[in-house]
C-alpha cells in the first residue's frame, strides 16, 4: 500500500480517537492463587496477603488478594495474539498497522497508570473495556519522529462492577537509522555505558596524546611564552600561530565546582563533581574531583591531577585532594 | 519485606524509604514478561530483541509496574493498600544490569490516609522508572 501524505493519515488517525477498540476482552482464566504465586516468585515479592492463607487472613485484606499491578494481567490475551496471522484483530491492532504501513514500525510503552477501586480475590472474572481516548501531533522524540497514543481500559468484575482502570500510552515511531552497527554477537551480556568520547582534531589530538602517556600538558606560545589552555591554533596575547607545550607540576586548587545529581548520564558515576581547577602554572582545566565527599570540598582546596582510566579505553587527568 | 505495617501517623513528607538494588537477571526479565501474560517476543527472544536493535530482551512495562509496587509495599507492610501506580518509563532494563530504587514520600493526606511515594528506579543507562504511587496506611495508633 503507498504512503498516505503527512494530512490524510492525520485525517485517517483521528477517525479512531474515541472509538472503543472492540467488545470487551474477556477474562480466559479467573484470578486464581496459582497465577500469582508465578508472578510473586518471579518479581520477588514476598508479601504474605498474596501467598499464605493464614497471614492474608489475619490482614486487613481477610484472605489471599492479587497483587493490585497485576490488574491488566487477567484480560490479557497472552500467546495466543502472537500466534494468530492475517492482520488487525481489533481497532487498536488496525491503528497499529496504519502508522506502521506509513513508515511508523517501532512501538514502545512510555507510560502506565492504574488505579485499584478493590484488590482481587481468587473466583474473580475481570474483563477489560479499552478505548482510544487521544492521539498526539507527531512529536520529535529521542526514539525518532511518532505519535503517541493513549487508551484507557475500564476493568469490571463478574458483577458488572468497577475494579480498577488504567490509562496506557505507546509511541509508535519511525526507527531513526543509527550510524553505529547493531549488537553483533549472541551472547554476553550487553555492553556497559561509557562516557561519551573527546572529539579528536587537528588542535587537540596532541593533548590527549600527552594525557595517554600519563602527562598532563599546556600549550605555551613559542613567541612570547603565553600559556593557554583548552588547545587553540593562536595565542589569544600576541595571534602566533606557532607552539609548543610544557608539561604541568599537576598542582592546582579548586577555582569552582558545582556537584551534579540530575539528569543522571550514562557513565557517569553519582554525585558527580565537576570543577575547574586552577593549576600552579596559571591555565585554568574543567575535571572531575575524585576520591572526595562532595560535602568537603572547598574553594580554594588544594587538588593534584590524577590521571586514570574512567573505563577500558578512555584516559581522563582527574583531580584528587592534595596531601600534606 | 517488613512484617509490620507503618502507621499513616509515622510517616512525615519527606521521609526516605530504604534504597533496595534489584538484580536485573534473565530470569526476572522473562519469568516476569511470561507471569504477566505478555509473551511479546521482545521480552523472552535475544535474537528477536537483537532484529530490533536492542542489545538483550527488555523488561515488560508490567513487570516493573509490580516492582514498583512491591517495592513500596515491601516498605509498607502487608496491611498497606495500593489506590494507584503511575509510572514513565526511559531506559529499558536488561539482563546483567542492576536497578536500584529508591523513594521519598511526597505527600500525605489526612482525610483518607493515603501517602503518596514518588519512586525511582535506575540502572547502568540512567533513569529505567520514575512514578508514584498512592498507598493507604493504617490510621489511629
Amino acid at each position: 500500500m503507498s504512503k498516505l501524505s503527512k494530512e490524510e493519515l492525520e485525517k485517517k488517525l483521528a477517525t479512531f480517537v474515541g472509538l472503543e477498540i472492540g467488545p470487551p476482552q474477556q477474562p480466559l482464566e479467573p484470578v486464581n492463587e496459582s497465577m500469582i504465586f508465578h508472578w510473586c516468585e518471579a518479581l520477588g515479592d514476598s508479601n504474605p496477603i498474596y501467598t499464605e492463607p493464614v497471614a492474608a487472613k489475619k490482614s486487613v485484606h481477610k484472605g489471599i488478594v492479587a497483587p493490585p499491578a497485576m490488574l491488566q494481567v487477567w484480560s490479557m490475551r497472552g500467546l495466543d495474539m502472537y500466534r494468530r496471522t492475517g492482520g488487525a484483530t481489533d481497532k487498536q491492532g488496525e491503528l497499529h498497522a496504519l502508522l506502521t504501513e506509513n513508515g511508523y514500525s517501532g512501538v514502545v510503552a512510555t507510560n502506565s497508570e492504574q488505579g485499584y477501586t478493590r484488590y482481587l480475590r481468587p473466583g474473580d472474572r475481570i474483563s477489560g473495556r479499552t478505548v482510544i481516548e487521544s492521539i498526539s501531533e507527531e512529536k520529535a522524540t529521542a526514539l525518532g519522529i511518532g505519535y503517541f497514543i493513549n487508551t484507557r481500559t475500564t476493568f469490571r468484575d463478574q458483577d458488572g462492577e468497577d475494579v480498577g482502570w488504567m490509562t496506557f500510552r505507546v509511541l509508535k515511531f519511525k526507527a531513526e537509522q543509527k550510524a553505529q552497527a547493531a549488537p553483533s554477537d549472541g551472547g554476553g551480556a550487553p555492553s556497559k555505558p561509557q562516557r561519551m568520547r573527546p572529539v579528536l582534531g587537528h588542535d587537540n589530538k596532541w593533548w590527549w596524546n600527552r594525557v595517554n602517556e600519563g602527562e598532563l600538558p599546556i600549550q605555551r606560545c613559542k613567541q612570547c611564552g603565553t600559556l593557554r589552555h583548552p588547545t587553540r591554533p593562536m595565542c589569544w596575547k600576541c595571534q602566533s600561530l606557532e607552539w609548543d607545550y610544557v608539561v604541568a607540576s599537576g598542582k592546582g586548587i579548586v577555582y569552582s565546582f558545582v556537584v551534579i545529581h540530575h539528569p543522571p548520564f550514562p557513565g557517569f558515576e553519582y554525585p558527580l563533581i565537576v570543577a575547574v581547577i586552577e593549576l600552579e602554572e596559571g591555565t585554568r582545566i574543567v575535571s572531575n574531583l575524585v576520591g572526595i565527599d562532595p560535602k568537603d570540598v572547598k574553594i580554594g582546596m588544594p587538588v593534584k591531577v590524577s590521571i586514570e582510566n574512567v573505563d577500558e579505553t578512555l584516559k581522563l587527568p582527574l583531580f584528587r585532594l592534595a596531601k600534606g | 519485606m517488613s512484617t509490620e505495617t507503618i502507621k499513616f501517623k509515622d510517616v512525615s513528607v519527606g521521609g526516605k524509604l530504604p534504597e533496595v538494588a534489584i538484580e536485573l537477571t534473565p530470569a526476572l526479565i522473562i519469568g516476569g514478561a511470561i507471569a504477566s501474560r505478555d509473551f511479546n517476543p521482545v521480552h523472552h527472544d535475544k535474537a528477536h530483541a537483537q532484529s530490533q536493535g536492542l542489545q538483550d530482551v527488555i523488561m515488560n512495562i508490567l513487570t516493573t509496574n509490580g516492582l514498583v509496587g512491591r517495592y513500596v509495599t515491601d516498605w509498607a507492610g502487608p496491611d498497606s493498600i495500593v489506590k494507584n501506580i503511575a509510572i514513565k518509563l526511559g531506559a529499558p532494563n536488561m539482563p546483567g544490569d542492576t536497578m536500584k530504587m529508591k523513594g521519598t514520600i511526597k505527600s500525605k493526606n489526612d482525610s483518607d490516609g493515603t501517602v503518596e511515594v514518588d519512586v525511582v528506579g535506575a540502572n547502568a543507562w540512567g533513569h529505567h522508572v520514575t512514578g508514584t504511587v498512592k498507598v493507604a496506611l493504617p490510621t489511629g495508633e
